[in-house]
């Protein structure tokens, strides 16, 4: 009988190359604003381009986290998410202009009241009509992607068409708040208010999602389902009901994302929800399809980006983000955080 | 012959087949049997829409990849006609070396666009071609010393082509059957016979043994990779292709309108009107691209009249006048089109050859 080969495994060290990769995403963001710091000379300047970057991304995230939660988890890809900005813009703003007295008065109490107001019943309104379109356009076409781009595309349309129809076909101004207008300045760079609200919402709704999707029961459905929705269905999860939930908390997110978006550009179209689809997509594409984290560094990387160029070079910010989107794609074809389907 | 000029893809249904010689002939003959200038335009806008639709079809219904950057490819062959119209000069030489450059761009910018996102997953496609194409569309209404921005370019076509030029003055008078003989007759013809040559040449394409492998990635992609086929390879090559022809269709459009403007060729509502004239037509089959065209372009010419007409019957009635007002066209597009992708994903064609 021989004797059994020597057991002396040995752990070799992992190389930082290899202990870095799955950091890679969150370093990019950290890295592109020393890059930015590096490009352009003043420090104050870059501070104002820094946050308004941010603020910009956060709004990109709030809109398009519903988007890739919808595909990963039902593989729905819906391109008529954009009409929830739209309609999450109209609805806030009406309700800030019926509002009118309480906006203009130079109260932080009631400014918040008014905004408050407005932002729920914007969700509202979104997270009702994301329910209707998700039984009336989405349902008859699951598990055919072909028939569900055609299929949203037409419901985005039409939602576009008949917010002409109840709003006319103007673009509406809206002032902001009295409170959330005007600049502080820090370190000699002048930060507008909004900006800084729109950050911290931004933060607030990440980690809100993280700690739902990490630290609940029905995070852990949901998170599950991403991965194996048959096996979660057989465990006895009612995962369409799951689905129908996240569609509209999606839907009223995206609300809440074009509240944000009108205020901050302070005017608002019905085109606005197509226009914003173009760099949610781009989004979503980069952070991984179907990942949230992924989202939120994707959304980061192209609002600030987006800042950088325009500063330095304005006619280029146009091609940034889809040069950005195709750097990325080339690094990782599947987005910086794929999702691991168990397929 | 007949089997071999239409590649072997016969109507095979009765009514289609008399639809389509219908169209073929009122298009051939357009100019004699409806004289007027708003007959013929729309004569010439039917003859490069069917090409274009058709070019999509083989994108989308061949191919099972939706692409929303195909009125950027049709942009750039109009302005490639365009630009060399107006650099070149007056010449025929310059509409081919413009419809070569656009077609020859357009099909290196698909391949690019292809070549990153098809090689993931086919959804990517659309979402990185809607990207695409909405930036360039801002680009060219940007850079206005070369395109002329959001005002467009005007340029001067080869003389034998301009309503000024007239022949045939010695042997018919200057006139047929009551009609002109002059340059606008023969752009017209000009165009009538390029759509028709492309056209031809399209169905030659899906009929061919790369338009079987096309059809058998729609049906089922991972099995055709299976048998041994390069999904990437033969998706990224229709795409190509389609991506030529629209630039082609769009160098046609540049010719019949003497104007090129991102209104007329970029705009995302064309886009949404080619989605509806070959999902109405029927996916997946070219002589769709000929009905959905020709019935779009006649209702949307004609229709909006009667949907103003109809509006101010409803005057008074709260918001049923907005609803029908003729601006509000798309809006009934929109659930025309929703509604024919859950009850007609065949279209009409489909329906005629009493498919499925």
């Amino acid at each position: 009988m021989t004797a059994a080969p020597k057991h002396a495994p040995k752990m070799a060290e992992l190389s930082l190359a290899d202990r870095l990769g799955p950091w890679m995403p969150v370093l990019l963001v950290p890295l592109l604003v020393v890059l930015g710091a590096l490009a352009i000379p003043e420090t104050s300047s870059w501070l104002t381009l820094t946050v308004s970057g941010l603020a910009m991304g956060m709004m990109i995230f709030i809109m398009a986290s519903g988007l890739t939660l919808v595909f990963g988890l039902m593989d729905v890809i819906n391109f008529g998410h954009g009409a929830f900005v739209s309609i999450g813009a109209f609805v806030g703003v009406s309700i800030l202009l019926l509002l009118g007295q309480m906006t203009a008065a130079p109260s932080l109490g009631l400014n918040l009241i008014a905004v408050l107001l407005a932002v729920l019943g914007a969700m509202a309104a979104t997270g009702a009509v994301g329910w209707a379109f998700e039984k009336v356009i989405v349902m008859p076409v699951y598990g055919h992607h072909l028939k569900q781009i055609l299929v949203t595309m037409g419901g985005l349309i039409v939602v576009e068409q008949l917010i002409i129809v109840l709003w006319g076909p103007e673009e509406i101004y809206i002032a902001r708040p009295e409170a959330l207008k005007g600049a502080i300045t820090f370190a000699g760079a002048a930060l507008e208010k909004y900006r800084l609200v729109a950050v911290a919402v931004g933060l607030v709704v990440f980690i809100a999602m993280r700690f739902v999707l990490r630290r609940t029961k029905i995070g852990l459905i949901v998170r599950a389902g991403v991965q194996n929705g048959e096996m979660v269905q057989a465990l006895g999860y009612r995962l369409r009901r799951v689905f129908v939930g996240v569609f509209i908390a999606g839907s009223a997110l995206a609300g809440l994302g074009g509240v944000m978006w009108g205020l901050y550009q302070e005017v608002i179209t019905a085109q606005m929800g197509n226009q914003a689809m173009i760099l949610i997509f781009i989004v979503v594409i980069i952070g991984g399809l179907g990942s949230v984290e992924g989202c939120f560094i994707g959304a980061l990387l192209v609002g600030l980006l987006q800042n950088y160029v325009a500063f330095l070079e304005p006619k280029a910010a146009l091609i940034s983000n889809i040069a950005l989107m195709v750097a990325i794609l080339m690094w990782r074809p599947m987005g910086m955080i794929p999702v691991v389907k168990a397929k | 012959m007949l089997r071999s000029i239409l590649s072997g893809d016969l109507p095979r249904s009765t009514v289609l087949a008399l639809l389509l010689a219908v169209i073929l002939v009122g298009l051939a003959l357009a100019p004699f049997l409806f004289p007027g200038v708003r007959t013929v335009d729309t004569a010439a806008r039917i003859c490069v829409f069917i090409l274009l639709v058709a070019s999509y079809d083989l994108l989308l219904g061949y191919g099972g990849v939706v692409s929303f950057a195909h009125t950027m490819f049709f942009g750039i062959g109009a302005y490639g006609v365009a630009l060399a119209l107006s650099h070149m000069g007056r010449g025929f030489g310059a509409i081919f070396v413009g419809a070569g450059a656009g077609a020859l761009v357009a099909a290196v910018l698909a391949l690019l666009i292809g070549l990153f996102s098809l090689r993931v997953r086919a959804i990517f496609f659309a979402m990185i071609t809607l990207a695409v194409a909405s930036a360039v569309a801002v680009l060219v209404s940007q850079l206005s010393g070369l395109t002329g921005g959001e005002d467009g370019l005007t340029f001067k076509l080869p003389r034998e082509l301009g309503p000024a030029f007239k022949f045939g003055k010695e042997a018919f008078d200057g006139k047929l059957f009551g009609v002109t003989l002059n340059g606008k007759l023969l752009a017209y013809y000009f165009v009538f016979a390029g759509a028709l040559v492309l056209f031809l040449l399209l169905l030659r394409v899906v009929n061919s043994p790369f338009g079987r492998v096309l059809l058998a990635i729609r049906e089922n992609d991972f099995r055709a990779e299976a048998i041994g086929y390069r999904v990437v390879y033969y998706r990224v090559a229709a795409t190509c292709l389609s991506a030529a022809v629209a630039a082609l269709a769009g160098s046609l459009y540049a010719v019949w309108l003497r104007y090129v403007g991102p209104e007329t060729t970029l705009s995302m509502e064309l886009m949404i009107d080619i989605l509806l004239m070959v999902v109405i037509g029927g996916m997946g089959t070219m002589y769709g691209a000929v009905i959905g065209a020709t019935l779009f372009v006649l209702a949307q010419n004609y229709l909006q009249t009667l949907m103003g007409a109809a509006s101010g019957l409803f005057e008074g009635v709260p918001i049923l006048p907005d609803l029908l007002s003729p601006d509000r066209w798309l809006l009934w597009l929109g659930v025309l089109f929703i509604l024919s992708v859950y009850f007609f994903p065949t279209g009409i064609v489909g329906r005629l050859r009493g498919g499925k």
